[in-house]
């Protein structure tokens, strides 16, 4: 015992300089952006993991909407000949696409985020929401190589890029970026506990690509359904994809004011901002539920 | 001196679901069958460590070691009651670190250490102690599903004891591995002992607990069933009378010291 006694009298004092406070962070969404450094290893863990033992490598992230590009451009476009009715049509559904496909991304792969890195989840103390942002800004980063794809296609079919262009690529990126958070927060930890979250989601991906006036123009939906249009912009979706539209599409038709009266609605801004605020609320609203029930994912991964 | 880890009356439920389906779920209820079932892994558990105090903590298998432990490292929060803690808390919970399958052993090095706080600078200053004390060679760039269980949990060990924490957990850390490097563990912890850090050890090997700490807590179906000292605690805690000849105890002194723990 008196071998304890020295032994302890022996050992290094040391002082502490911090409150004594619960071990997890509990701020959520704050605490993530708090911790960037962090996140920033998880997102390009997440870029590296998704193309990791591919001999393609980041090609893939091209590849997708490409296809489906194609897929648009040829069926739509010359089979159903959506070229005769709308102008410039593959910039069209091309900056559709592009917002689209940045929303079934974050979606998809923030549903599958806790899932997915349950070893991390399980085992590290650190703000769950991580996973879902994570999976968000992987896909934001893969909205670039589009882009820069769009803004080609754009120049080569004589594009006047105006204010408008930088306004509505902020928005609609805005939009999406809090709408796929918000969802990809309460489907990653619905699919923790139903794994039927996951494959639902796949689902709503299909619904998304035919609600938003993509493959078709908005001018079609005004014109058949008149002032039901209003309601088919309560879409925070399809106001993102108007919005991108706006930033691309109408700079590289022939007359663009012409393009804004008939084929965009008329309070395309309003309504935009507005789409954000709800999609923000939303977020919050998400995240509140999301604290609520994130105690329950260890034991249930 | 200052109080280190605090848990008030902490407790933590598990919900167990036996049946997954809607299907099932239906047929069961209509039978009348509990469609779900809770579990009190921890029960009312209060305690008070002071900064710089080992305390090993013992108890039989699903006795809730590891998920007190998970309550003190912060990965699980009680159900009711509270768990405090002061400063940095490192170390390493059911054998294995929290390692990404897919990364290689240098980004997981990364990640864990973000996880416990540290910047890029800092993990860049314990890099090489940690590469050099895992002793992993040439799978340091590969994927970490490629490691051996040992090779895993010795990167995994390395992180956590070089990573300058006030508290650090270790829970049956010694299960694997082999005995180079069991002792080299056991070496390292007596200095993290010995510099002042609060150590949290889950053992069932009474030599390595009695050679670490100065205090044991004893959990049994949850309940905090002991809590003193180290000799009492390991007698509390005989597994019954009839074991006694299992025991490695001091007849087999180095290798249960060296912790004989599965």
């Amino acid at each position: 015992m008196t071998d304890l006694a020295a032994e302890r009298a022996d050992r290094m004092v040391r002082v502490v300089d911090a409150p004594l406070a619960p071990p997890s962070d509990n701020l959520g969404l704050l605490s993530v952006f708090r911790r960037r450094y962090l996140l920033r290893l998880l997102v390009r863990r997440e870029i590296q993991g998704r193309y990791a033992n591919s001999l393609m490598g980041l090609f893939w992230s091209y590849i997708n909407p490409m296809s489906q590009f194609f897929i648009y451009w040829f069926v739509m476009g010359h089979i159903m000949g959506a070229h005769r009715g709308i102008e410039n049509y593959p910039v069209h559904v091309f900056s559709g696409l592009i917002v689209v496909h940045f929303f079934t991304e974050t979606f998809g792969s923030g549903t599958r985020s806790l899932v997915g890195n349950k070893s991390l989840v399980n085992r590290l103390a650190l703000p769950r929401e991580m996973f879902p942002v994570a999976a968000m800004l992987v896909s934001l980063y893969h909205v670039l190589p589009a882009s820069f794809i769009l803004v080609i296609a754009c120049l080569a079919t004589g594009w006047t890029p105006d204010l408008g262009t930088l306004f509505g690529i902020l928005l609609a990126l805005g939009i999406i970026m809090f709408l796929g958070t918000a969802l990809a927060l309460i489907f990653s930890v619905a699919n923790v506990f139903f794994r039927d979250f996951g494959s639902a989601v796949g689902i709503i991906g299909n619904f998304v690509r035919f609600g938003v006036p993509m493959i078709y123009s908005f001018g079609q939906i005004h014109d058949r359904f008149g002032s039901f249009a209003h309601y088919y912009l309560a879409n925070p979706i399809a106001n993102a994809v108007l919005l991108f539209e706006r930033a691309f599409w109408v700079g590289s038709t022939h007359d663009p004011a012409e393009t804004i009266r008939t084929g965009m609605p008329v309070h395309l801004w309003r309504d935009g901002l507005i789409a954000l605020g709800c999609c923000f609320v939303l977020l919050v609203i998400c995240q509140m539920i999301f604290s609520k029930i994130e105690n329950r994912i260890p034991e249930r991964l | 001196m200052a109080e280190s880890i605090r848990v008030e009356h902490a407790t933590k439920n598990f919900t167990l679901r036996y049946h997954r389906t809607f299907k099932q779920m239906t047929v069961a209820m209509l039978k009348g069958q509990d469609v779900s079932d809770r579990f009190t892994a921890v029960d009312d558990v209060s305690f008070s460590v002071e900064q710089g105090e080992s305390i090993g903590l013992m108890g039989l298998n699903g006795s809730g070691k590891s998920t007190l432990l998970k309550m003190i490292n912060g990965v699980m929060r009680p159900d009711s009651g509270r768990v405090l803690t002061r400063g940095r808390i490192a170390g390493l919970i059911a054998t294995g670190a929290g390692f990404h399958p897919q990364l290689t052993g240098r980004e997981n090095i990364y990640l864990n250490a973000a996880v416990m706080g540290l910047s890029q600078r800092e993990t860049e200053k314990i890099f090489d102690d940690v590469v050099e004390f895992a002793d992993i060679g040439r799978f340091l760039d590969a994927p970490v599903n490629t490691y051996s269980s040992g090779m895993g949990s010795r990167l995994g060990f390395s992180v956590a004891v070089h990573i300058d924490s006030d508290i650090f957990l270790a829970d049956e850390v010694l299960a694997v591995g082999d005995k180079p490097f069991k002792r080299k563990c056991l070496e390292r912890m007596e200095e993290i002992r010995k510099s002042g850090r609060t150590i949290f050890y889950v053992s069932h090997a009474a030599a390595s607990v009695k050679r670490m700490c100065d205090r044991v807590l004893v959990l049994e179906k949850g309940k905090l069933a002991f809590d003193g000292d180290v000799d009492a605690g390991i007698k509390f805690l005989k597994y019954g009378p009839d074991d006694d000849e299992d025991e490695p105890d001091e007849l087999d002194m180095d290798d249960s010291e060296l912790g004989a723990d599965i």
